[in-house]
């Protein structure tokens, strides 16, 4: 009985981190139809302004919840500034010019920070469950995954904001049409999701020692959790990563956790194969 | 267009022979090596992105296996020979595999990029955890993130107590280069690699026209494939160990800037993309004021916004304009336009 | 009677549930040069479509020489000697016409057969001035002549063409009609067209499509008088 519930809590736990390091690149993604492949070095940067800032005596939540996303949320914008608003329209460009800014900021986060691990321990204390030893800090997770989700989804479908910006993501003409500047959503749209990549970062930063190449342990899975959801951006993302989740924690359980990673992996291959356009192009048809 | 090909032949020929032999006088032979495999290598993922339209990033897959092959392969027979064989087999037949079950699902570029840079990582991952002495073949360690050290390395046919390295193994590269360049050019000539360029063009109408492109553009990733799988095998023998690194990212990044910076389209970008930035990174090793990711993403960065089409085609057309032939300038462009048109797979 | 090569038994096509194609029974014989027209969202791209292989028909099988190639992929189909135009046209930009009429020519002939090929295409269709122009620097009507000349270079013994004449000048189509009547010489044509001028000017046969069915198969000119046609479809032309 104790053994089920610490590994219900770890599925949940392993869902809700890969929603978690998707949103970013999800809502980038689906709204403006641009793969940033520097989402895993947005997370770093993230991580990277938690630990500075935590070091420098600010409260550790503080640092994570707020300076961390906004922190990355400006480099988004001088990025979308300087480079991707060069390149709308042009997907395998804009995948080509942001591998090289991931490159690019992982060459800068090595001249700063050095190429060591850094790392801060978790500020919240562990659980028992009967015999068994959780972390706390998985719950934390698993709570903040759930509002995000709740809160995108009041954004998007609940106020003006949303609906302007839904808009302009299918029809650019028509928004401008109706005196809204489409470069400005824009604008704001790749704020907000390198704000996201930022606030996993942090958020996942007490979990993991941080090196400035640790990015590239989040891109593929946020990649394939993304791309696997399809068009609905929140049904895809939680559907994508709950059948990742579960996958990924079977055979970490049954085996072990690289075996773990590569089963996802290969589910990902083989569902993208089976339905390329993504879960939701098939079911969950036309909700959000 | 049949008349020329003799002539081109030989001036590659005298060109290669002259480089061959001058560049050791400036640049030590060590150097070289890695260069003339780094050029094979750009050719590879040259001759399958920009002349046959697959968008491939992971092509660091096809050259770590054919690395890891080969070090395997080497350590369980004893010589160099047949390993040599084997290493390009095996990336060959992978790639068939793949490109098969990408092929015949008709999945667009953006997916295609996403499952190579998947398959890469599931390779890297999975190597990188084989430190356990469970994971052997044969009498090979894997040896997870320490690679396999001490295979026996490329020795004269038939003759194991001859080894061949330094200088032997400079031009025995270099050799190797110059004809898998002609390969590639021969093949690009033949109505196979004609008929690969008008499928990078134009899938849906070479497919009305009567063309099976799934299978074309398989048998294309599988040729890239090998040639990437022998540059692999050449690389370990001059590395003399094989690690993860060779699956990695990064290792794919760079094989994708060579491209960009010298030009999709042209058999002789990438080649020399691959030469010139590998020069670089070998520059830029001996100092330490310069971090070299952050140039390389840098470079990319900037050829994508202002060269997006890479230096030679850009060479090409001003010297055409500047000649006052401005014939076939539009080739350079229709790559880009067809880079542009992928919007619609997203 | 000649023999039929091409037959369509109760062919039906769903989108969702919308019904695109009911119940299409057609049958094109040997020689033959057939037209079909109807109003917009009549079904007659979709039912061309299932032809090509572009499409696969949610009920009903396709017959070509009596061979089943209902659900083929259109490179099985063109393969067995049908030469294919598609609405856009569709064309290989960044290589030149003779490039572009070369690869058609090469399915079916070895290399050196197929660029003598190549030179006669060019010839017939008088394509001789823009042979070594790329096709992206082309304007539309070329460009249109160019994927005639893809069909001509295959030798087929049946040809299907979607509005072959759209945006041509009259010149042009004056071309077009007489390509299509030599094509017609060796080979059965169904041609999906708007331009009433222009069926007139070739057509023996024609069969229109009214909400996914075939209304009525006459010649042009009884079809043209027929007052059910005129009413739902040439009323405000004829």
């Amino acid at each position: 009985m104790d053994l089920t519930i610490v590994i219900l809590i770890e599925i949940l736990y392993a869902v809700a981190s890969l929603a978690l390091i998707s949103v970013g690149l999800a809502v980038v993604f689906g709204m403006m139809k641009v793969i940033n492949l520097a989402h895993g070095e947005f997370m770093m940067m993230g991580g990277y302004a938690t630990i500075t800032a935590v070091n420098l005596g600010i409260n550790v939540f503080v640092a994570m919840l707020i300076i961390a996303p906004l922190v990355v949320g400006a480099i988004g914008l001088v990025v979308e500034r300087l480079v991707i608003r060069h390149l709308y329209g042009r997907l395998v460009d804009t995948m080509l010019a942001t591998w090289g800014l991931s490159l690019f900021f992982i060459g800068i986060a090595t001249v700063i920070f050095g190429n060591t691990t850094t790392g801060i321990s978790t500020p919240i204390p562990g659980l028992t469950v009967g015999d068994y030893q959780i972390n706390g800090y998985n719950l934390f997770i698993v709570v903040v995954s759930v509002l995000l989700m709740v809160a995108l989804y009041l954004v998007l479908g609940r106020t003006r904001l949303g609906l302007i910006a839904r808009g302009t993501m299918q029809r650019p003409d028509m928004a401008s049409s109706l005196g809204y500047s489409p470069e400005r959503i824009y604008m704001a749209t790749f704020f907000c999701g390198s704000a996201l990549s930022g606030l996993a970062g942090a958020i996942l930063a007490p979990l993991v020692g941080l090196v400035p190449t640790s990015g590239g342990a989040y891109i593929a899975k946020a990649f394939i959790t993304v791309i696997a959801g399809g068009p609905s951006l929140i049904a895809g993302l939680v559907s994508s990563a709950s059948v990742f989740g579960v996958i990924d924690q079977i055979f970490t359980f049954a085996m072990s956790p690289v075996i773990g990673e590569v089963a996802l992996l290969i589910a990902a291959v083989v569902l993208l194969r089976l339905l390329p356009q993504g879960i939701t192009a098939r079911f969950f048809r036309g909700r959000m | 267009m049949q008349g020329s090909v003799g002539r081109d032949v030989i001036a590659t020929l005298i060109v290669s022979v002259i480089l061959i032999w001058a560049l050791p006088l400036m640049v030590g032979t060590y150097t070289l090596t890695v260069l003339a495999i780094y050029a094979m290598l750009g050719l590879s993922l040259g001759l399958i992105w920009g002349f046959g339209g697959i968008l491939c990033f992971g092509q660091a897959a096809f050259f770590g296996l054919g690395a890891y092959t080969y070090a395997i392969a080497a350590i369980n027979i004893g010589e160099s020979t047949l390993p040599m064989i084997i290493a390009v087999i095996v990336p060959c037949i992978f790639a068939a595999l793949l490109g098969a079950m990408m092929f015949y699902g008709r999945l667009g570029d953006v997916y295609l990029g996403v499952i190579t840079l998947v398959v890469t990582l599931i390779l890297f991952k999975f190597v990188n955890s084989t430190a356990g002495p469970a994971y052997t073949i044969g009498n090979a360690r894997l040896g997870g993130y320490n690679g396999i050290p001490g295979f026996p390395t490329l020795n004269v046919p038939g003759r194991t107590d001859l080894y061949i390295w330094g200088d032997a193994l400079y031009y025995l590269c270099a050799v190797a280069l110059v004809l898998v360049y002609l390969g590639v050019t021969w093949l690009l000539r033949s109505s196979f690699g004609r008929i690969a360029v008008g499928i990078r063009e134009n899938e849906t109408r070479m497919s009305l026209i009567g063309y099976d492109v799934r299978i074309r553009k398989t048998v294309m990733f599988a040729i890239g494939a090998a040639i990437a799988g022998l540059a692999g095998a050449l690389y370990a023998n001059w590395g003399a160990i094989v690690t993860p690194g060779l699956f990695s990212l990064s290792q794919s990044a760079e094989i994708i800037i060579w491209c960009i910076v010298g030009g999709l389209g042209t058999r002789f970008g990438p080649l020399l993309g691959a030469a010139g930035l590998g020069y670089l990174k070998f520059l830029l090793g001996q100092q330490s004021m310069i971090n070299n990711t952050m140039l390389m993403g840098l470079i990319l960065v900037l050829f994508v916004l202002f060269l997006p089409r890479g230096v030679v085609p850009a060479a090409i057309s001003v010297w055409r304009a500047s000649v006052g032939r401005p014939r076939r300038t539009g080739r350079a462009r229709a790559m880009r336009r067809n880079r542009r048109r992928d919007r619609d797979d997203g | 009677m000649a023999e039929p090569v091409l037959e369509t038994q109760h062919l039906s096509m769903h989108f969702g549930g919308v019904v695109a194609l009911d119940n299409v029974t057609f049958t094109l014989r040997r020689g033959e040069l057939r037209c079909l027209i109807g109003p917009n969202g009549a079904g007659k791209s979709t039912f061309f479509k299932c032809l090509t292989g572009l499409l696969t028909p949610s009920e009903g099988h396709v017959l070509m020489q009596g061979e089943e190639t209902t659900g083929w992929p259109p490179h099985q189909v063109a393969a067995l000697g049908v030469g294919i135009k598609t609405q856009v046209p569709n064309v290989m930009d960044a290589l030149s016409v003779q490039e572009n009429i070369w690869l058609a020519a090469r399915r079916f002939l070895p290399s050196a057969q197929a660029d003598a090929k190549t030179r006669e295409v060019i010839d017939r269709l008088a394509l001789g001035a823009i042979a070594r122009t790329d096709l992206g620097q082309l304007a539309h009507g070329e460009r249109q002549q160019v994927e005639l000349g893809f069909v001509a270079a295959s030798d087929p013994w049946l040809v299907l063409l979607d509005e072959p004449a759209a945006g041509m000048t009259a010149g042009e189509v004056a071309r077009m009609t007489e390509v299509i009547h030599e094509l017609n010489r060796t080979a059965a044509v169904v041609i999906v067209e708007h331009d009433m001028q222009f069926i007139r000017s070739i057509a023996s046969k024609v069969t229109v499509f009214h909400q996914g069915a075939i209304l009525i198969e006459e010649d042009v000119e009884a079809v043209m008088s027929d007052p059910h046609v005129r009413n739902i479809y040439l009323g405000k032309k004829a």
